[in-house]
């Protein structure tokens, strides 16, 4: 009876948080469950990838993947290359997740861009238990994921609305939890670097393979500076 | 590509997503704690990390030809003007995102 009103509690205040992914998600979703049905395959497939994979670029990407003939490695190799970013995630959320028993298991499973995103930097009310609300936020997310996707690649062609740009939610949603960070932290170093790095290595690499040199340049600096930046402390 | 084939390479994708997301994890055990140096990234890599996510949001923006990214840029200058007045993220979102709509189903 108690364990159900700590869950109850968790989703009531994960919920909300949730809301522009599930607009996001829906949208995106869909796009691909179409698009994987125009191609050819079956409403199973968009579904089954997106619980075994729940990665949406990637997800993208393996379309062109199955329609080509069988490149074991080179899929394993591009499928590293785009998900690569998830380090960064891991190493941020290391002790976030720390000591929540089996809902961790899940937690790194479904840790896509927008989970990490939310659990990162969601203000958790003191009164609500943290393991189940970041569980919650993972669950909601893959839920509008698969349910986006599946409907997607039921409905296929058959859909047709004035949606044009609304996947726009998604950069919104970054910017503003960018905006947040910024205004949570006393220096920005860190957030510049990020900036620098990205918007440099899109320039020299192309918008098709800048994320992993975008990543090592921002060790790199972090690395070097590591000192200067500690020592300015206002580290969020 | 047959249907095993198939699996395969849906297989090696939904490895390759788990290994990233959880490498980390399996470097860094829950039980020790967590190296300095490590802590000290997991503290100064979430602000690069958002910085990352806008610029790939936009990666296919064309600054030269189409529409020169003006719509991107409108749509980000009314989703922060919207998030510094009210501070209230869904509205921003969805404000920016509005914009945005309108931008390029009218004006674009």
């Amino acid at each position: 009876m108690q364990l159900k009103g700590v869950k109850r509690k968790a989703l009531k205040a994960a919920f909300p948080c949730t809301i522009p992914i599930f607009a996001g998600f829906w949208f995106l979703g869909m796009a691909y469950g179409i698009y994987m049905n125009v191609s050819g395959f079956g409403f199973w497939y968009p579904m089954l990838m997106s619980i075994t994979i729940f990665g949406g670029s990637l997800e993208f990407v393996a379309v062109e993947m199955l329609l080509s003939p069988f490149a074991p490695v080179q899929t394993f190799i591009m499928a590293l290359m785009i998900q690569a970013r998830h380090l960064f995630y891991g190493i941020a959320m290391l002790d976030k997740y720390k000591g929540l028993g089996w809902k961790r298991f899940y937690l790194i499973f479904g840790m896509c861009d927008e989970s990490f995103s939310i659990n990162c930097t969601a203000k958790i009310p003191s009164d609500v238990d943290k393991g189940w609300f970041m569980f919650f936020v993972t669950l909601l997310n893959q839920l509008y994921w698969v349910t986006g996707s599946t409907l997607g690649g039921l409905l296929g062609s058959l859909i047709s609305f004035n949606t044009d740009g609304i996947e726009f939610v998604m950069t919104a949603m970054f910017v503003v939890i960018f905006l947040e960070q910024w205004l949570k932290e006393k220096r920005h170093y860190t957030a510049m670097i990020g900036f620098l790095c990205s918007v440099g290595c899109l320039l020299v690499f192309g918008a098709d393979s800048f994320l992993v040199p975008t990543m090592a340049c921002i060790l790199a600096f972090l690395t070097l500076f590591r000192r200067p930046i500690e020592k300015a402390g206002g580290l969020a | 590509m047959t249907i095993n084939q198939q699996i395969i390479t849906i297989g090696l994708c939904a490895l390759a997503t788990v290994l990233t997301r959880s490498l980390p994890f399996l470097l860094f055990r829950e039980s020790r704690p967590t190296p300095k140096y490590i802590q000290y990234l997991g503290k100064a890599l979430p602000a690069a990390i958002f910085a990352i996510l806008v610029v790939y949001c936009l990666r296919n923006v064309d600054i030269a030809g189409g529409s020169h990214g003006l719509p991107e840029l409108i749509a980000i200058a009314s989703t922060v003007v919207l998030h510094l007045w009210k501070r209230q993220m869904l509205l921003s979102i969805a404000g920016g995102t509005a914009v945005y709509m309108l931008l390029v189903q009218l004006v674009f």
